[in-house]
Formats: structure tokens, sequence, C-alpha cells
């Protein structure tokens, strides 16, 4: 698991008591552990891991970004129809291009590159109707939520977009094959998990989307530029949410009005699993990844069991994310 | 299939007879459908609008309403809308959630108006007029009896839901009824949301789970999708082979083409909703009577048929 949650030591303790706020998202993943061991011999199982991080990296890298908004006291509801978007035009530019360009790495490049530029316009349209249009982050990205979404499933017909059959065969490696026998999508959500610490620790604008997530009236009276930092974030995550398409479109080589549905969701509930404050002012990126892997962990262990029933299986990822909230705030007031 | 049409060729040729003696009344029919959140809806919404362009070039004097709803909320009013703003005279609706529409479409019904359910029946027995739909027991049946063909001294098989509602008990109830008595075992059922990314997720964790599965029962051409990437990844192509359902195109190629790992498919075309416009367009313009049950078969589509129902136009 430590593959993809950077190992930065937590702040010095007080002594040797326990800090819940720190070591709860932990001590929720390796309960998690031990009871995925405890169901099937095969959880353990290097297919199994490297399954498991493969299809939470598009979460992942989704949620780091939204670890950034959040901590500035934003909220982005639109990155899972963003995603669904994106794929869609990705997979429509790169069919576009077979003939001018043929098949091969210049296609899957160029798509790649719109997916990311798309989702640097689509942040930018976020953050500037946020911060210069004056209106609520809740009701524009609730807003374009609706928009990527309709778009999606105008583009496809109401059907599904898939991409040209030889150009998926050129993509598919993307996905499924990696480096040393560690696949792409965990290598590059573990870069930007490592880059994100990074940038949210040891840089000024880190410390400024603490700053203003905490009391924006102080940041501003500190001289920090509030609405070019909160921007930034809102591109930082479409940017975010371009590089976890590309690594999911190679998955199935298909878009369609389904794609990324809940994403949203999943991500923010990985970022406050994490132990990110919801509103704004203290963010934790290890925690991000960690919350993430908790969350496709659960999903794991219900198909690796048949003690639970199917339709039950919601209310056994409900209480899995609240215990893992409460382990690390039940203690604050003690 | 084959009675849909001839039923539907006299229904043309009737409705061309008499169409003259009512031209003169103008007849306004809604159709209300679920919003395309995934592949067989949007066939649904596809095949829709086709049988509407195509009956108002035939009928001039029929006019079409035609609503797409994401949820049943949006849903009833756009029936309520269609009866007290438009002065809709039929109504052919595809109910996304049956139950929380019974009471709506009901009303729509005591208005007077002629009342067409298509796919999912209503809680109430006795409010549709025309009720056209496929054959869900008859889908799961159909696939049980290809495993159990398939797998003549029996074998573990893994199961891909849809969503927990109605039609998806009444597919696993065809299905498991099927293979009773058969050396067939269901090692686990999962629900994958009749969706490709959450096909591709309980896929690999079978995979990971069974060491040994020879078919797999996904009653959905989309979840299908996602299981076979699965497979592939995993390298297990050779061991086992996979039933959907519903007849994609993507899906019936590979059939076509002899595809191990996708030897057959089990029909359930979206093109029901067309079916269903049709009749009730010729029982308001020609009279035709079409009261009723009308249940289009689920075929098992194999090499030998798969030509019959590809369609290149389809989007699904």
């Amino acid at each position: 698991m430590s593959v993809s949650a950077p190992d930065i030591p937590a702040k010095p303790k007080r002594g040797f008591r326990l800090d819940l706020k720190t070591v709860g998202p932990l001590l929720a993943l390796a309960l998690l552990v031990l009871l995925g061991i405890s169901l099937n011999e095969n959880f353990l199982s290097y297919n199994n891991l490297t399954n498991v991080l493969a299809r939470s990296s598009f979460i992942g890298i989704i949620a780091i970004g939204a670890t950034f908004v959040i901590t500035a006291g934003g909220l982005d509801l639109s990155v899972g129809s963003m995603a669904a978007v994106i794929a869609g035009v990705m997979i429509m530019v790169m069919n576009w291009l077979i003939p001018t360009m043929g098949i091969g790495w210049g296609v899957v490049i160029a798509g790649m590159a719109t997916g990311i530029l798309l989702g640097g316009v689509a942040g930018v349209f976020n953050g500037t109707m946020i911060t210069r249009g004056r209106i609520e982050a809740f009701i524009v990205t609730l807003g374009t939520m609706g928009i990527f979404r309709s778009l999606v499933t105008f583009l496809a017909d109401g059907g599904t977009l898939s991409l040209n059959f030889q150009v998926a065969d050129v993509y598919r490696p993307v996905y499924y094959a990696g480096l040393l026998g560690v696949p792409w999508p965990i290598i590059v959500f573990a870069l930007v998990a490592i880059g994100g610490e990074v940038v949210m620790r040891y840089t000024a604008f880190g410390r400024y989307c603490a700053a203003i997530g905490s009391n924006e009236q102080v940041a501003r009276y500190s001289s920090i530029n509030v609405d070019n930092v909160r921007l930034l974030t809102y591109i930082l995550q479409g940017v975010l949410v371009g590089v976890a398409v590309l690594l999911y479109v190679p998955r199935l080589g298909s878009a369609s009005s389904t794609t990324g549905v809940l994403w949203e969701l999943e991500a923010i509930a990985g970022v406050i699993i994490g132990g990110t404050t919801l509103k704004g002012g203290y963010g934790r990126i290890w925690g991000t990844v960690v919350g993430v892997v908790i969350l496709g962990l659960i999903g794991n262990i219900l198909n690796l069991q048949s003690l639970i029933s199917p339709y039950l299986n919601g209310a056994f990822q409900g209480v899995i994310i609240i215990l893992a909230v409460l382990l690390q705030r039940g203690r604050k007031n003690a | 299939m084959k009675l849909a049409k001839t039923l539907l060729a006299s229904a043309v040729v009737a409705g061309g007879l008499m169409g003259s003696v009512f031209a003169q009344d103008k007849v306004t029919i809604g159709v209300s459908v679920p919003a395309a959140d995934h592949g067989w809806t949007g066939g649904v919404n596809y095949f829709a609008q086709q049988a509407i362009d195509r009956l108002s070039t035939t009928y001039p004097d029929v006019e079409f309403v035609f609503a797409s709803a994401p949820d049943a909320p949006k849903q009833i009013a756009d029936i309520e809308d269609m009866v007290s703003t438009r002065g809709i005279d039929a109504l052919v609706i595809l109910p996304g959630d049956p139950d929380a529409m019974t009471s709506a479409i009901k009303q729509v019904k005591d208005a007077g108006k002629f009342v067409t359910v298509v796919d999912r029946q209503l809680s109430i027995n006795g409010v549709e007029d025309l009720y056209v739909a496929g054959d869900n027991p008859g889908l799961g049946a159909n696939a049980a009896a290809y495993i159990k063909e398939q797998l003549p001294d029996g074998g573990n098989i893994v199961i891909l839901r849809g969503l927990p509602i109605p039609i998806d008990q009444q597919r696993f109830d065809g299905f498991m009824s099927g293979i009773e008595g058969s050396n067939i075992k269901v090692l686990d059922d999962e629900f994958a949301n009749w969706n490709r990314d959450d096909g591709f997720k309980v896929m690999q964790d079978f995979l990971t789970r069974f060491p040994d599965i020879k078919a797999v029962w996904t009653q959905d051409d989309d979840i299908s999708l996602g299981a076979m990437e699965a497979i592939k990844q995993a390298g297990r192509e050779k061991e086992m082979f996979i039933v959907g359902g519903a007849g994609m195109q993507q899906i019936l190629n590979a059939v076509a083409n002899g595809d191990a790992l996708t030897p057959v498919d089990v029909s359930y075309s979206p093109a029901m909703i067309a079916t269903a416009i049709e009749l009730t367009t010729s029982h308001l313009v020609g009279g035709v009577h079409v009261n009723g049950r009308f249940i289009l078969e689920s075929t098992l589509i194999t090499k030998d048929n798969a030509a019959e129902f590809l369609d290149p136009n389809s989007p699904f």
C-alpha cells in the first residue's frame, strides 16, 4: 500500500500519545486489509493489489486536485461529468485524426494533449465563474456538472463513443502495462501524489490554499491574491481530471453517459476520510491517497466475499466511511 | 419478432386503407422514455425518435410529443404536461421506475387516454390498454439453456447482475430455474449496474477469487464488454465464455465472427419502443385492435442468425 502513499513523517507528536487525527485513516486502512486477508487468501496477491490500486488511480488523481480545492474553501462537483466529456471528446478527436495522422502514437499523444487542455479550460471556466463571477462554488459546479453530463450524452447520441479498434490497441498498454511490473496508472497516481504533497507542504501556493480556506478575510489582508489562488486550484483540478482520463480511456476504449457517474462524491469522500476538513483550511494529500485506497478496497472486499448480500453493499460502504472518519475525530473532544 | 412484423404489416395496411376515414381528426401521441443513461436506454431513445420520424411522414395528421426524463419525478411532470398542455390522445411510456409512476400513469388512463406501457410492468394490473415488452424470464432461461448445453457435465459459473429492480430479478429467477437440476454451480452473483466500468471491476475481483470459472452470465452487453477486458487482462479468455443479453452491435459483430469468448447473445431489443409506437399509432389512426399484452421473444443469437439482428445505424 505504501507504494502510493508517500512516506512523509507526521508532525512530531507530543510525547508518545497516539495522535488519532494522524493515524486514524491508516488505522482504518490496516483494519480493512486485515478484513480482506481473513476473507480471501488471494487478497494480498500481487494481481489483486495492482488491480485495486490501478482502478483507484482515476479517483485518486482527481481527489488530489479536490484536496487543493477543498483546502482553499471551495468545492468542485463537476469532476465526474467533466471526466466523461473529456473522455468523449478525446475519443472523437483521436478517431477524427486517424485519416490524417494514421494509426500510431501520434494520434494517441494528440488525444492526450486534447484531454489535458480540455481539463484546463473547464477548470478556467469553473474558477472564473466562482472568483470573477462571484457565484458560490456549489452552484457553479452543480451547473457545469449538468452541462458536461448532457454534452457527453449529446456527443454520444445517447449511446457510447468507442475508440477506433486499432488505435485502442496502441493506447491499451497505458492502462494495462507498466514499469517493472507496476502498472502505469499506479505510477502516475504515485507521482501526482508526491508532487501534490510537496506543493501542499513546501510551497507558498499550498500555504495560501490553507490560509484562504481557514479565513478568507485574513488571507486577503495578508496580501494574498485570493482570487488568483482560488482560480489556480480549479485549473489544477481540471488538469488532474484530464490526467485521470488519459489513464481511463485506454482501459475500455469507450465513453458514454455513465462514465464517471458519482466520481465527484467518491473523490470528496476520499478527501474527507483522509483528514482534510470539508470547510477548508487544512489539507493532507497523503491522507487523501489513503482515503481513496480505502474506498477502492471496500468495493474489492465486497466482491471477494459472499457473506454480505449484494443488496447491502451500499450500507457496508456507508458504515466503513463513517467509521473511518469517526476513528480520527472520536478523540478530538476527549 | 416475426409475429411483430406480421402484425405491423397488417396494421400499416389497415391504417393505409382506413386512414382516409379518420384523416380529418388530428391526433396527438405522447412518447415518454427514460434518459439515455446507459447503452440500452440510448437505443430506446434512438429507436423512439426514428419511429416518430418515420410515422410523422407516413401520417401527417399525427403529431408526436417526445420527452426523455432522467428520473421518475421529471417523467411524471412530463406526462402531466402532455395531458394538460399538449392535449395528447394516447401515451406511449417506458417508465424508468414503474412502481413510482403507476398512479401517475393511472391518472392519464382515467382521463380517457389510450395508454401503452413498454418494457416495465406497473405495480397494479389493468392500467394500460397495451403492454409491449421483451421476455425477461425468457432471457434468463435461454441463457441458462445455452450454458447447460455447453457444459453438459456441469461446472463453475459466475453471474454479473444489473440493478436491483424487478426486471433483473425476473431474469435471474428465469436463469436459476433454467439451470436447476444440472451440475452447474453458481459461485457468486454481484450487481454490476448494467455498466461497463462496474462489469470490469466485478469481473476482475471474481477472477481473483475463483481459480476455476467455466462461464459468465452477464445478462447485458455493456457488462459483457467490461467483463471481457478483465478476462483478457488476466489472460484467461481460453478458460471461459460469456453470455450477455440485449443485442448490442459490437457484441453481435463478435458473435457473427465466431468469437470464442462471446459465442452467443440473447436478444432484448430497445426497438420494442418502436413496435409500441407503431401499434399505438395504427390503433389511433386506423382503429386497429391492439389491446392486450405483446411480448417480444428473447431469442438466442448465434453465429448463424446474428446477421438478422445487425443494424449498422443503431447507436446501441
